[in-house]
């Protein structure tokens, strides 16, 4: 059996799908770069990334499938894990091959894992977009540091800039070490080259705004104030709100 | 300054929390105008409080100043508890800044009455007024419609809110007419009845003419208080079916009553809170809404009460049996949804799936079914053979012996020994 050795980015997944089928090999293990342990037994091929290669399968992709799948498919390549890769290659390889619609198929376990990568993926999109709490800083950015299960980014982009369009804000992935920042024109990425304080994901408070310790303590009381003691379910409260984001809540401060 | 309002904020929303509506869901406001603000269809939880209970919305009271006395209200006139107002501009910056720090997605602005129905409603409506006017803010905006205000004003704030609700509070005349002699449901049904008009009118002309705005765009909703007073769950959810159906609610709330007061009439302080029951109505609900069930198969005459020890589907699964074991690989749709421990998600993967080959045990519990729940109910390719039937009774004790509840805190099925 054949290793195809790929860097773990979608552009070189799909180049990988895109060799594949230039070659036929058969049955191949997919693996990225990073994982791989060289050994004696196994013939290995290196992917190079090649666009235009991976723009053809990608579009490939999107005349098969509808775009709930293509979005799918795309949640999944966030995800950025190893057994999600191979599902993916596999995926598109027997798309490919077959002219049955497979990507309804819940009881083939790449489609079932597939459909339910994409799920945690837009879970946690889904999250950010609630659990993000921006703090103003002096000079009028709203800022807010991240460190998201998958690389989401490019996920929140469009929604966050349809909200808040008549306000500067940055959105910062401490574990990617990039972000985006909107100039109430448009989005840029970003790195920032943070100091040691800013690598939490809240502002030290000598760099915030003046109004913001008012507006978090409103918050804070409101969050208090809103709640109904006779009803205390704390199963509950941790099952919405799991404790690994309580570190984004101005209100759990 | 900042004493003053953090003190507000406090009665003002400790003093709406027992309105239970907060969904943010339904919007379809666009951020057309370069402002703050846009929508979320299927809305967004922002937080959640220690009970549980989700906050998205800046829930607060415009004032707990109030002319009326209903009994299992806080902020009742004869109640003696700190009184406040916001102004206008306080409601607005307040929501204007939680917005910014994304704290929230709207304002749910209700209010007590001062004055009279008309003066009241006049108030809310400024704030949303400003709000969208002036501020040109997108956010979710949830008022409540005043029982009793002019249809001019009702109609102006239809123009400017996603949607408006008005409580039932209880879900029979009689109830009311116990707790709160001064109300009748008919002023409840009057500003529902107009504004469901005056939707389906809006949206009729749209049709014809691009731009004529939009009137409530995510429709109306209505709360009930449950265990106030002696009604049974048939009655309440009847009452329930006939909203949905009459003014085409997007939802009705079911609130646990949480005794607040010593009258007579009321559940003393300290009573727990009937959560388990709220649950049940919910799942009815639910089961009404997403399932296909009709109110009158879940709650008749033979059993105006929901079993409190299972769910309202298995209970009528249980009462249904000739209808059981459906075969998962050829049965519609409609009875697979009716199986208990499998919900909407999973019934349309094995209904894509089952074209590409016979179901199998293990391919359903990966898809997400409950199976040892669904197991009683179901057969797919390699279900084991089974020699006898068992009764409803008997299919009971095997789910309850092995499902753990999170209310019963001990066994209810102890062995009978004689």
């Amino acid at each position: 059996m054949q290793i195809y050795l790929f860097d773990g980015t979608t552009e070189g997944l799909f180049t990988a799908v895109f060799e594949w089928f230039e070659r036929k090999p058969g049955k191949i293990r997919l693996q990225t770069r990073e994982k791989h342990q060289p050994d004696a037994f196994y013939d290995v091929m290196f992917i190079h990334n090649d666009h235009q290669k991976a723009n053809r399968v990608w579009k490939g992709l999107e005349q098969r499938l509808s775009k709930e799948w293509t979005r799918r498919l795309y949640c999944c390549c966030l995800a950025e894990n190893e057994e999600t890769w191979i599902a993916l290659f596999e995926f598109c390889c027997s798309l490919f091959t077959t002219d049955t619609a497979i990507q309804y198929n819940y009881g083939d376990p790449n489609v079932l894992l597939l459909s339910q990568t994409a799920k945690k993926v837009e879970r946690e999109k889904h999250r950010m977009e609630a659990f993000i709490r921006f703090q103003e800083t002096a000079d009028g950015i709203y800022y807010c540091g991240i460190d998201p299960d998958f690389n989401v980014i490019p996920l929140l982009q469009r929604h966050f800039q349809n909200r808040y369009a008549d306000q500067q804000w940055i959105i910062y992935d401490l574990k990617r070490k990039y972000g985006i920042f909107y100039n109430k024109q448009d989005v840029q990425e970003i790195q920032l080259d943070l100091k040691l304080e800013l690598k939490s994901l809240t502002l030290p408070a000598t760099q915030q705004s003046v109004q913001e310790s008012l507006y978090a303590l409103l918050w804070q009381d409101y969050f208090k104030s809103t709640n109904i003691p006779a009803r205390k379910n704390t199963a509950l409260h941790i099952r919405h709100v799991p404790k690994r984001y309580w570190k984004y809540l101005t209100e759990k401060q | 300054m900042s004493d003053r309002i953090r003190e507000k904020l406090n009665i003002l929303a400790d003093a709406a929390k027992y309105d239970v509506s907060c969904s943010s869901s339904g919007g379809t406001r666009k951020n057309t105008n370069k402002g703050l603000g846009d929508s979320h269809s299927s809305g967004i939880c922002h937080t959640y409080t220690e009970d549980g209970r989700c906050v998205s919305l800046l829930k607060i009271l415009l004032t707990n100043h109030c002319i009326f006395d209903c009994a299992y209200c806080v902020s009742r006139k004869s109640n003696d508890i700190q009184r406040a107002a916001f102004t206008v501009e306080e409601v607005v910056s307040l929501t204007m800044n939680f917005y910014r720090r994304n704290y929230i997605e709207g304002l749910f602005l209700s209010s007590g009455i001062f004055k009279n129905a008309d003066f009241t409603m006049e108030r809310l409506l400024r704030v949303v007024k400003k709000l969208r006017l002036e501020e040109r803010f997108n956010g979710y905006i949830h008022l409540k419609t005043i029982p009793g205000a002019s249809e001019e004003l009702i109609r102006e704030a239809g123009l400017y809110a996603d949607r408006m609700s008005i409580n039932l509070e209880m879900p029979t005349e009689t109830g009311l007419k116990l707790l709160a002699p001064e109300k009748n449901h008919q002023e409840v049904i009057t500003p529902l009845d107009y504004v469901q008009k005056q939707i389906v009118q809006f949206r009729e002309d749209r049709k014809l003419i691009r731009s004529v705005p939009k009137f409530v765009p995510a429709g109306q909703s209505t709360q009930m208080v449950i265990g106030a007073t002696p009604e049974t769950d048939q009655e309440i959810m009847q009452t329930a079916h006939r909203f949905y159906q009459d003014f085409s609610l997007k939802r009705v709330y079911y609130s646990g009553y949480i005794p607040i007061s010593h009258d007579q009439r009321l559940p003393v302080i300290g009573t727990q809170p009937p959560l388990i029951r709220e649950n049940r109505l919910y799942q009815t609900d639910w089961l009404m809404r997403f399932y296909g069930f009709h109110v009158n198969e879940i709650l008749n005459d033979t059993n105006p009460h929901l079993d409190i020890d299972i769910d309202p589907k298995l209970s009528w699964a249980l009462r249904n049996m000739q209808y059981f074991p459906i075969d998962i690989n050829t049965a519609a749709y409609k009875m697979i949804l009716r199986v208990p421990g499998i919900g909407v998600g999973s019934a349309k993967k094995i209904v894509q799936a089952r074209q590409f080959g016979r179901l199998r045990i293990d391919q359903l519990k990966k898809i997400g079914v409950a199976y040892n729940r669904a197991r009683h109910f179901i057969q797919c390719a390699d279900s084991p053979v089974q020699l006898r039937d068992y009764q409803g009774f008997q299919i009971k004790a095997f789910i309850l012996a092995e499902s753990q509840s999170k209310y019963l805190k001990h066994d209810l099925n102890q062995i009978k020994l004689f």
